[in-house]
């Protein structure tokens, strides 16, 4: 098709998407970008001020900021590996000749189409039915919290990122395997030598979702704990929503520690995607 | 040997059985709680709903009417339903334009798609709210045209790479037989990209479906709701929460997801592995 005909329908073909694009993307981005070095309510009566707003979430004392990064840190750590691990194993016996394997994995992945306020009430109810034996709650400490999440989570995406490394596990030649036992290598060294380098693909794509899934958690920190008590279980995305609308004139500050989380993200991405992809083999 | 593996093979599937069963546990729960009057609910959940709880169909009256699911219920599948169109349409077009005319508009096209990716929505989540709200988007339509360019993303890069493997040929017989890009789009490519729109669709769908803070910022919440806000809704502000009217809003909330699941199980695991795999 030559160019010059294509051309002349550009119109029809990029501006309804760009129009949109730049509605739901751009302009919020540009202009998020701007107002995290302003002071204002709305958008109309933004004052520069450089960037003290970046400055005093720091400074504030009853700011839980470096909280939640930390509380997000450890939670993001414990649930790519608990998620990752325990994913993959289930993923290894439900590739072997086990009877029912169709229907557990219909089961397992499940929880991940329910969304995540539902999910957090749900656990809300199971949780607090098990600690009312203990006259506690999940209030009672963000350990219970902290404990709570990562089940939450657990039950969510195993069965997600299982699907994944299933479709990885089936993907392996067959010859690679038998030539290795025919080779006398025991299954150990079959899963250490063969299989996991063949479904590396597969466990980078596993770690990026587990990683910025845990990272951005929102519904489920909501609907689960709510920040209690007072803001300890609070994750980063929800301690940047409260401090948009939970606190007058922090409107700035809220947006500077948006522009602080989207840069961790990035980060995050970025270096996860380089390490585990310079571990993958060519095929 | 083969007696041996055999046994082994029952070990597992016991094994699996019983935590299928703990799995699904959860949602079992709910169920048997929503029909419980609701001082019994928080005090002892695990136990079977004897006489004196049983209310039959109570909590489900009356969390509808508190939140108005069955409204809630109708806007979220609308909203659903055409967000996911238009995506389907505008950014298949988008990401067939950008992969056959390479110039520097097309590309700044693409590598903001795949910058958008990465950016969290909180980044955008005030100002986002602000513009829709001053271009007046507030409404079960003018979200679509949020999700529209909040999803366009994804969705091009989904797209894109799927077009690259299209060849050219096809296209170009189609040319020679008279059509326009139009033409040629839909009769020929469209055709051809069925599995990549399937996969974005569930993708898109499961998002939309669920997405609680999008809507519950940018719509307005007092005229249109949809099932997550229904469900937030009944937390309020203050006071404890109607432990009887959530049970029953939960499991209607839960139940319509987990029968076209069951029904479309095959597409939505295949949607699910070619969306992680490509994204």
């Amino acid at each position: 098709m030559s160019n010059r005909t294509m051309k002349r329908y550009a119109p029809i073909f990029l501006l309804p998407t760009m129009v949109a694009f730049t509605i739901g993307f751009i302009a919020p981005f540009i202009l998020g970008v701007y107002l995290s070095f302003c002071e204002f309510t709305t958008v109309t009566d933004a004052k520069f001020v450089g960037i003290k707003n970046y400055i005093r979430f720091w400074t504030d004392p009853s700011d839980v900021f470096l909280h939640s990064l930390w509380f997000t840190a450890l939670f993001t750590i414990v649930t790519v590996l608990l998620i990752n691990v325990i994913g993959f194993a289930v993923a290894l016996a439900l590739t072997k000749k086990i009877r029912g394997t169709n229907l557990f994995r219909t089961v397992f992945f499940m929880p991940n189409l329910i969304g995540g306020l539902v999910l957090g009430y749900i656990w809300q109810l199971l949780l607090n039915g098990i600690l009312y034996n203990f006259q506690r709650n999940l209030k009672f400490s963000e350990v219970y919290g902290f404990i709570g999440l990562v089940i939450l989570m657990c039950w969510q995406q195993i069965g997600y990122m299982m699907i994944i490394y299933i479709s990885g596990i089936q993907n392996i030649p067959g010859e690679l395997i038998e030539a290795a036992k025919i080779d006398g290598a025991t299954p150990k060294q079959i899963l250490k030598n063969v299989t996991i380098p063949m479904v590396m693909p597969s466990i980078t794509i596993c770690t990026f979702l587990t990683l910025t899934n845990s990272f951005k958690l929102f519904d489920q920190n909501l609907a689960l704990t709510d920040g209690d008590p007072s803001k300890m279980s609070e994750m980063l995305a929800l301690n940047i929503y409260n401090t948009f609308y939970g606190r007058n004139g922090w409107e700035g500050v809220g947006q500077a520690k948006a522009v602080i989380f989207f840069l961790m993200v990035a980060a995050i991405a970025l270096i996860q995607n380089y390490l585990t992809r310079s571990k993958e083999v060519q095929q | 040997m083969d007696a041996r593996k055999a046994k082994h093979g029952w070990v597992w599937t016991i094994f699996f059985s019983v935590l299928s069963v703990a799995w699904v546990f959860p949602i079992f729960l709910v169920v048997m709680n929503s029909f419980k009057k609701k001082v019994y609910i928080s005090k002892m959940p695990f136990k079977l709903p004897t006489e004196k709880m049983f209310v039959g169909f109570d909590n489900y009256v009356s969390g509808v009417q508190k939140t108005g699911l069955i409204q809630a219920f109708g806007w979220s599948l609308f909203i659903t339903i055409f967000s996911v169109a238009a995506i389907i349409l505008f950014c298949s077009m988008t990401a067939w334009y950008i992969t056959r005319v390479k110039d520097k508009v097309t590309s700044t096209i693409y590598y903001l798609c795949l910058f958008s990716m990465i950016v969290p929505f909180q980044m955008v989540m005030f100002t986002l709210s602000k513009i829709a709200n001053m271009l007046k988007l507030g409404n079960p339509v003018g979200i679509i045209v949020v999700y529209l360019g909040f999803g366009a993303g994804l969705s091009i890069f989904m797209f894109t790479g799927f077009c690259k493997s299209i060849p050219l040929e096809i296209e170009e017989a189609a040319m020679i037989d008279g059509c326009n890009p139009l033409q040629t789009f839909f009769r020929v490519v469209m055709p051809i990209m069925k599995p990549t729109c399937i996969t974005v669709t569930i993708l898109q769908a499961m998002w939309i479906w669920n997405d609680y803070l999008l809507p519950s910022l940018v719509l307005d919440q007092k005229k249109y709701k949809t099932i997550p806000i229904a469900v937030q809704y009944l937390k309020g502000g203050y006071g404890s929460v109607d432990m009887g009217a959530m049970m029953g809003v939960l499991v209607i909330a839960i139940i319509p997801i987990i029968i076209f699941y069951i029904a479309c199980q095959k597409y939505i695991i295949e949607g699910v592995v070619a969306g992680a795999v490509k994204g």
